[in-house]
């Protein structure tokens, strides 16, 4: 957005920019529609602004909200680990391996979430003792069911179970999105298979991997307020009970949501961030020509300094 | 003490019924740069894979410096080695490849230090001198901290040049380096690989440049159909080629 004077050119000819009359109007219309939605929203009395102030630190909300975020970061990062397991799975060459990860996706995307959840739940009445042991042979370990499926281990297994399974897919595209040639590269300089993967694949597939992994958790921080069918209660579920005595639904519910945004807000800066970190070495297009970045600016690591400027000219050092 | 750098005896590869090599006899002594040559589909690349066991051999046996490739002998059985064991064979032989296949999110420096580091387990510290050390041979040590994407082809292939010396590799497998360069940027990279044969490393270089073959090369091998068709000294395979094959092929490249 240029809107200096145009200067001659060399040549004594005058640039003028292009204008765009279509753009200008577009805009005033929306920030026009904008301000009155905003306006008609502060100024319904109806929507209790008040009462959302009373609220939006109270502290059962706030217990809400810790809790919806930590079973948001934790289902998620179960997910991913699993994701990436099950990435590797589905690619590996052993065929018992790929199925399974294929079957475990199937099934847990195949479902609804909130059928797992209560699968979890109840899992106690459908098998009342978890037990260690060799099929139809002696049992070494049995604990009774009840004791470790609570409702936060249910909604845990719930969510990050079914997440794991959509993670999967999503690295699993990921890992594909990169040239065979990197990993014969990386063979050719011996590294392993975990070596190749770890240091070569993932930190490129990243780059695929990370804005629909933004998308899940976003997905997952509202998917938390699913868990209320099995009687865990996070952001949603305090607001509802606290609404349920009041009768103050809307201005509670507006409460809830501008928590969710606010954290939404917060993970699409973690977003960015996480973003650009991997796009190192990705940012300059791939051009004939080099851009000469500010290499030379900071001096070298360690080792023996380059001579200032060596061209492509060539001396065997030995 | 005369051991051949490379020995390939009677190797075959197929994929599924479809046989690529043939029977593969050659030998590649110490200090030799040997080039292969011939036509697309001829295999050349398949035998260059197969000696750092990116592909697996269908047939016949392979010695790399007395180190039998992919298996280990014991009485009359041969054990197929465990994929670890096998990447560690494969340090002991550099490769280059067409694309370069540079690590696009490390520096140069990076790329080349990548290998001592994570698979020799070298200190960083003396990964990074002997990396600039490298990158200084190939004419680029003022652009240790490019990443891929900001170099030109031709110094990107330099760059993969060091990263496969950095290993030490007892020899060096070229897959056509300059096929995917500019004309004006093939110059500098077989400049590289000139320097290299004269500081006596042992390479194979599959190639379609026949100015380099006649004057960097000791053997030059030619291949069609999965099959060695002749070898000999350049000047006797370029210029006095015995086997029609060769002939044909030669006078539609150097046409
Ligand atoms: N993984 C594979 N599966 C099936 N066929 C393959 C595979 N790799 C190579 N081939 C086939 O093997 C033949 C020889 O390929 P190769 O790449 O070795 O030829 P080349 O001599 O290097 O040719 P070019 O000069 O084009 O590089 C080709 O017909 C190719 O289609
Ligand atoms: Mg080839």
């Amino acid at each position: 957005m240029t809107t200096r004077t145009p200067e001659p050119q060399e040549n004594g000819l005058v640039i003028v920019p292009a204008r765009y009359l279509g753009r200008w109007i577009a805009a005033v219309a929306v920030v026009g529609i904008l301000l009155m939605l905003i306006y008609s929203m502060f100024a319904n009395e109806r929507f209790h602004w008040d009462v959302v102030g009373e609220y939006l630190f109270a502290a059962p909300v706030m217990a809400g909200l810790g809790r919806t975020l930590m079973l948001t970061a934790i289902s998620m990062l179960i997910g991913i680990v699993l994701g990436i397991v099950v990435a590797v799975c589905r690619l590996s060459a052993n065929p018992i391996l790929s199925t399974a990860a294929w079957a475990y996706s199937w099934f847990f995307r195949g479902t609804p979430l909130m059928v797992q959840l209560l699968f979890w739940f109840f899992l106690a009445a459908l098998i009342p003792n978890i037990g260690l042991g060799i099929p139809f042979g002696p049992q070494l370990l049995s604990i009774d069911t009840n004791s470790v499926i609570s409702p936060f281990t249910a909604a845990l297994l719930g969510l990050s179970l079914n997440e794991g399974a959509y993670m999967g897919e999503i690295v699993r595209s990921g890992i594909r999105s990169i040239a065979a040639g990197q990993t014969e590269a990386a063979k050719a300089i011996g590294m392993s298979r975990l070596q190749t993967m770890r240091r070569v694949i993932l930190p490129q597939a990243m780059r695929v991997i990370i804005p629909p992994t933004g998308n899940e958790t976003i997905g997952m921080l509202k998917y938390t307020s699913l868990v209320i069918v099995i009687g865990y209660s996070e952001l949603l579920t305090s607001v509802s009970i606290i609404y349920s005595r009041n009768f103050q639904t809307i201005p509670l519910l507006i409460v809830a949501a501008i928590w969710y945004l606010a954290v939404t807000a917060v993970l699409s800066v973690g977003q960015y961030f996480v973003e650009r970190h991997f796009e190192r070495g990705f940012t300059p297009i791939k051009g004939k020509k080099p851009a000469a970045p500010a290499a030379s600016a900071t001096g070298p690591v360690t080792g023996p300094t380059p001579a200032p400027s060596i061209e492509p000219e060539l001396e065997p050092s030995k | 003490m005369n051991e051949p750098v490379l020995r390939a005896h009677n190797v075959r590869k197929s994929f599924g019924h479809l046989e690529i090599l043939k029977g593969i006899t050659l030998e590649v002594q110490a200090g030799q740069v040997a080039c292969l040559l011939g036509p697309s589909g001829s295999g050349k690349s398949t035998f260059l894979r197969c000696i750092n066991h990116l592909e697996k051999i269908s047939d016949g046996e392979m010695w790399v410096h007395g180190d039998r490739i992919g298996y280990r002998r014991a009485g009359n059985k041969l054990h197929e080695l465990k994929e670890n064991e096998t990447a560690k064979q494969r340090a002991s032989v550099g490769m280059v490849f067409q694309q370069f296949n540079l690590f696009p999110h490390r520096t140069a420096l990076e790329n080349v230090i990548e290998g001592p580091t994570i698979v020799q387990r070298k200190s960083r510290a003396k990964a990074m001198a002997e990396g600039m050390e490298l990158l200084d041979r190939v004419g680029l040590a003022d652009k240790y901290q490019h990443y891929p994407s900001q170099l030109s082809g031709g110094q990107q292939q330099r760059v993969a040049i060091a990263r496969a010396l950095a290993l030490k590799p007892k020899l060096m497998l070229f897959d056509e380096p300059t096929s995917a360069l500019d004309p004006e940027l093939v110059g500098e990279v077989l400049e590289v690989m000139t320097s290299l044969a004269a500081s006596g490393m042992t390479m194979i270089v599959v190639t379609h440049e026949m100015g380099f073959a006649k004057e960097v090369g000791d053997v030059v091998h030619f291949m069609a159909d999965g099959q060695l068709v002749e070898s000999g000294s350049p000047r006797q395979v370029l210029e006095d080629p015995r086997e029609p094959r060769t002939q044909a092929f030669l006078s539609k490249v150097l046409a």
